[in-house]
Formats: C-alpha cells, sequence, structure tokens
C-alpha cells in the first residue's frame, strides 16, 4: 500500500467516489458554520466596525489562492518525473478553483479597502502580488485549452508552472521592493505576540479556513474525477473513429 | 435578523453576497460539467458494449 | 552555432522579419504618451522611466512569436532537434539573435526617445544601463513563451498573457534603476537584482524552454 496507488485513474476514481460525499459534506458544514457564526454571531471591531465580518472569507480565500498553486506546483512535478495522468489533471482541475479563490480574496479586500482605506484599490504589495498571481492563473488555464494534445498540454503547462512559481516568487519580492504598502501584515500566526487577533474572530476564522480547505479539495476531487472521465470519454471516441 | 452592520452594511453585504455567489457558481460548474462528461461517457460505454471503469 | 546565429539575424533583417517593426512601435509609444498625457514637461518627466520601459517591455513582444514560428512551421526546427547542437543551444542562439536585434536595438534607441519624453539629464545613462542589464531577460522569458506556444495555431495572443505575467520583476527593477537615476537617488540594489534576474534566466531558462519544443516537436 502506497500512496502511488492513486495515481491508477480506476483506484483513484474508486476511492474519490468514496470520498468526496464526506469531504464536500464537511466542506458544507464547516463553510457553513464559519460563515454563519463570522457573520451573526461576532462583534464589530472597534476600529472596523461590521467590516471585520468580511475577514472570515478575505483570508481563507487569500491562504487558499496561495495554496491551491503550491498545490498545482507539486502536482506538475509528479507528473513531469512520474507520468501520472491523475497528477496532471489534478493540477488542471484545480486551476479554476485557485482562480475564483484569488478573485474572492481580491473583490472581499476592495469591499474592505472602500470604507477602511478609502479606496477600491492601492497598488499596495499584496493586492499587486494577487493581481499577478489572478494573471498566472489566466495565463495557465489558458494554455490548457490552447493545446489540443492533451499529454503535450500537461507537460507544457507542469513547465510553465514550475517557471511561473519562480518568476510569481520573484514578482512578490519585486513589488514589496517597489512600494512598502498599506496592507497590514498576517497576524493568524502570531497568537500570543502583541497586538493579537481576539478569540471571538479567532476560532471562526479558524473554522471558515477549514472550510475552504475541505472546499478545494472536494472541487478538486470532483474535477479531477471530471476530467478523468473526460479523457476516457476523448480515448472511446477516438477508438470508435478508428474502428 | 440580518445583524446589525452600521453604516459598513453595504460593503460586508456585498462581499458576502459576491463571495457566495463565486463559490456557489463554480460548485454548479463543476457539477453540471462533471454531470455532463459522465453522462456522454455512459452513452458511449454503452454503445461500445463495455462496462469496466 | 555561429551559422545558426547568422542566419536568424539575416532573416530578421530582410522585409518582413520584424527588425524595424519592435523600434517603429517603440518609437510610436514615446510620441503617442506626451499627446494622450500632455505636453507639461514636469508630468513626462516623472512618468518616462515607467513608460520607456513598459514600451521596450511590449516592443520586445511583438516580435516574440517569430523566435520559433516560422522554423516549426517550415519543418527546420525538426531539422535543429536532429543536429549536433543540443536544443539548450539552439534556444539561446535563438535568444541572443531575438535580443541582438529588439533588445539591443531598443537600448541604442532609448536615449533619443528619453529626450521625447523629457527624461531629466542623469537618467539617460541609468535608462541604457537598465536595458542593457534588463533586455536579455525579456529576450530569454520571451522565447520561453515562444516554445510553449510554438505548436498552438494563432498563439500570439496567448504568447504575450503568457510572458507578461513573467516580465513583472524585470519592469519593475528597470523602471526603478532609471527612476532611482533620473532623481540622483542611489541605483546599486535595483541594477543588481535587475541583472540578477538577466543572469538567473539565462542560465536557466533555456533549459526550460527546451524542453518545452521537446514536447511540442514530439
Amino acid at each position: 500500500m502506497s500512496i502511488w496507488e492513486y495515481a491508477n485513474p480506476k483506484k483513484f476514481m474508486q476511492t474519490s467516489a468514496w470520498a468526496l460525499p464526506w469531504v464536500a459534506g464537511l466542506a458544507a458544514v464547516s463553510l457553513g458554520v464559519g460563515l454563519v457564526w463570522g457573520f451573526f454571531l461576532t462583534p464589530d471591531d472597534y476600529k472596523q466596525g461590521s467590516t471585520v465580518k468580511i475577514i472570515f472569507l478575505h483570508v481563507p480565500s487569500a491562504m487558499m489562492a496561495i495554496n491551491a498553486w503550491v498545490m498545482m506546483l507539486v502536482a506538475s512535478l509528479i507528473w513531469l518525473i512520474r507520468r501520472h495522468h491523475v497528477s496532471a489533471l489534478a493540477a488542471k482541475a484545480a486551476a479554476p478553483v485557485g482562480l475564483t479563490f484569488t478573485a474572492i480574496a481580491l473583490v472581499t479586500g476592495a469591499f474592505w479597502g472602500q470604507p477602511m482605506w478609502g479606496t477600491w484599490w492601492a497598488w499596495d504589495p499584496r493586492l499587486t502580488a494577487f493581481l499577478i498571481l489572478a494573471l498566472f492563473y489566466l495565463g495557465y488555464i489558458a494554455l490548457w485549452e490552447a493545446v489540443e494534445n492533451p499529454d503535450t498540454a500537461a507537460d507544457l503547462t507542469a513547465v510553465l508552472c514550475m517557471v511561473g512559481s519562480v518568476f510569481a516568487v520573484l514578482s512578490r519580492y519585486a513589488v514589496k521592493f517597489w512600494n512598502q504598502g498599506l496592507h497590514q501584515d498576517s497576524t493568524i500566526m502570531k497568537v500570543g505576540e502583541k497586538d493579537p487577533i481576539a478569540p471571538a474572530y479567532y476560532l471562526p476564522l479558524i473554522v471558515c479556513i477549514a472550510g475552504f480547505v475541505l472546499l478545494f479539495v472536494a472541487l478538486v476531487l470532483a474535477r479531477t474525477r471530471t476530467e478523468i472521465r473526460a479523457r476516457r470519454l476523448q480515448a472511446l471516441l477516438a477508438r470508435e473513429r478508428l474502428a | 435578523m440580518i445583524p446589525d452592520l452600521g453604516k459598513y452594511a453595504v460593503a460586508v453585504l456585498s462581499s458576502y453576497g459576491l463571495s457566495v455567489a463565486m463559490i456557489v457558481g463554480l460548485v454548479l460548474l463543476s457539477y453540471v460539467q462533471g454531470r455532463r462528461v459522465k453522462r456522454q461517457l455512459a452513452d458511449v460505454e454503452a454503445r461500445q458494449g463495455k462496462t469496466d471503469g | 552555432m555561429m551559422s545558426l546565429l547568422v542566419r536568424d539575424l539575416r532573416l530578421a533583417f530582410r522585409a518582413g522579419g520584424g527588425f524595424g517593426l519592435g523600434l517603429a512601435f517603440f518609437l510610436l509609444v514615446a510620441v503617442l504618451v506626451p499627446l494622450g498625457v500632455g505636453p507639461e514637461g514636469s508630468t513626462l518627466a516623472k512618468i518616462a522611466p515607467g513608460i520607456l520601459w513598459v514600451g521596450a517591455l511590449l516592443a520586445c513582444l511583438l516580435s516574440l512569436d517569430r523566435i520559433f514560428a516560422l522554423d516549426f512551421e517550415d519543418g527546420s526546427l525538426d531539422l535543429l532537434a536532429t543536429s549536433p547542437i543540443p536544443m539548450e543551444g539552439v534556444v539561446a542562439v535563438k535568444a541572443l539573435a531575438h535580443w541582438l536585434v529588439t533588445g539591443l536595438a531598443l537600448t541604442l534607441v532609448s536615449p533619443v526617445l528619453g529626450v521625447l519624453m523629457n527624461l531629466p539629464p542623469a537618467g539617460f545613462f541609468w535608462l541604457v544601463a537598465s536595458l542593457l542589464a534588463g533586455t536579455p531577460a525579456l529576450s530569454v522569458i520571451g522565447a520561453f513563451g515562444a516554445a510553449l506556444t510554438v505548436g498552438v495555431k494563432r498563439g500570439g495572443l496567448l504568447l504575450s498573457l503568457l510572458v507578461l505575467p513573467l516580465y513583472v520583476p524585470t519592469l519593475i527593477f528597470g523602471a526603478e534603476v532609471v527612476k532611482r537615476g533620473a532623481q540622483g537617488a542611489e541605483v546599486g540594489t535595483p541594477l543588481l537584482l535587475l541583472a540578477g534576474i538577466t543572469a538567473g534566466s539565462v542560465a536557466l531558462l533555456p533549459f526550460a524552454a527546451a524542453a518545452a519544443i521537446r514536447v511540442n516537436l514530439r
């Protein structure tokens, strides 16, 4: 028994068919609980007023937007090294999810920034880096769509993902250098330090983060299943044409 | 039912609304795509008389 | 390898080779921006570093799809793949040829456009220096993008979408050098970072591009 058994599409389909309802159900429950808790049951912040409730969407989606890219990078590497089709298709399946999370982070950030910073958009390093991340997602998805042969597309997008990761990190440091920025530092990992995030916000935030992680896993599982089926469909149709 | 959001109600409600809409949209899109591909595959498999996979 | 370089340069200078196109585009940017922004010298001087760098970057982008597409269509890329030169070398030579006809040319005409854009006198040296240090990265990154999209029909737009995000660090540091240079501030850090990106790209990206070409020729 090793993790590579799941690289077999059939095995993956069996296991994911069993796991998907559980993950999806847990995602729905934790997102529901987290967001309802965050929206209805948290106090207003003395400085930010009710806009503090936006963090329950903003922070988890921003975290997962980056993690989705990391997951795509790992899946791409596995594809390039071990040639498991499931891995390449999982990377393909994750990209639109990552793009959506990036969009959520940007939109909620804009709605938060408008009353707090007095502007919808500022060319702040974090914001700019996220906009660039969205461009990377768009390019990655566009390359998948443009190349007809699925194995060629998998190889090319995997190479793009690797090179893109390096340049995404470079861009992150470049924009930091370029502008010091308005965006506050992340406080979630700084429990115990000065000015920590209050428990009233911390607990629902953790639930929301868990919800976004589970949502991501569920969506990637479901979309990978679709991609595997689409590949099989293509193969069967090709055989039909040949016969 | 809706808590008092004060003067920031528009910002909070629209960010929740848009985010939930985007998530639901993505889930629905994935679901519809999955169903369509599954049905097409089932059709082709039935036509070719194959049941595995 | 030398003969490949000479051949590529010859093709570029021939009619329709795209040599003049990039330069003309660069010139047009420097003419159109003041027409759009207004003739105030101080405003132009302020935006000159950014506009000149963005103009150079877009001019570079124009001719990228020619790096491999023509050779791919007429089959000479297959010949190159079976030649004794490793594909990494082919990519490097082709990127060098692209740089000589666009990057270097843009660098040489940039002071003239700096005049049009009312760039402060202190900025001219750093404009040339930063373009000299940064445009090789643009060519190599562009060659990588062109290698990815070589099999795609009408891949020009896709190529831009893939390459532009990769250009971000180069653009930021390049424009920063000129901006600081024009203000008489210290330019060492951004210039070194810019040169570092160029060196890293030139050293590593030919391998990624060659891998992409091998995939596309499969």
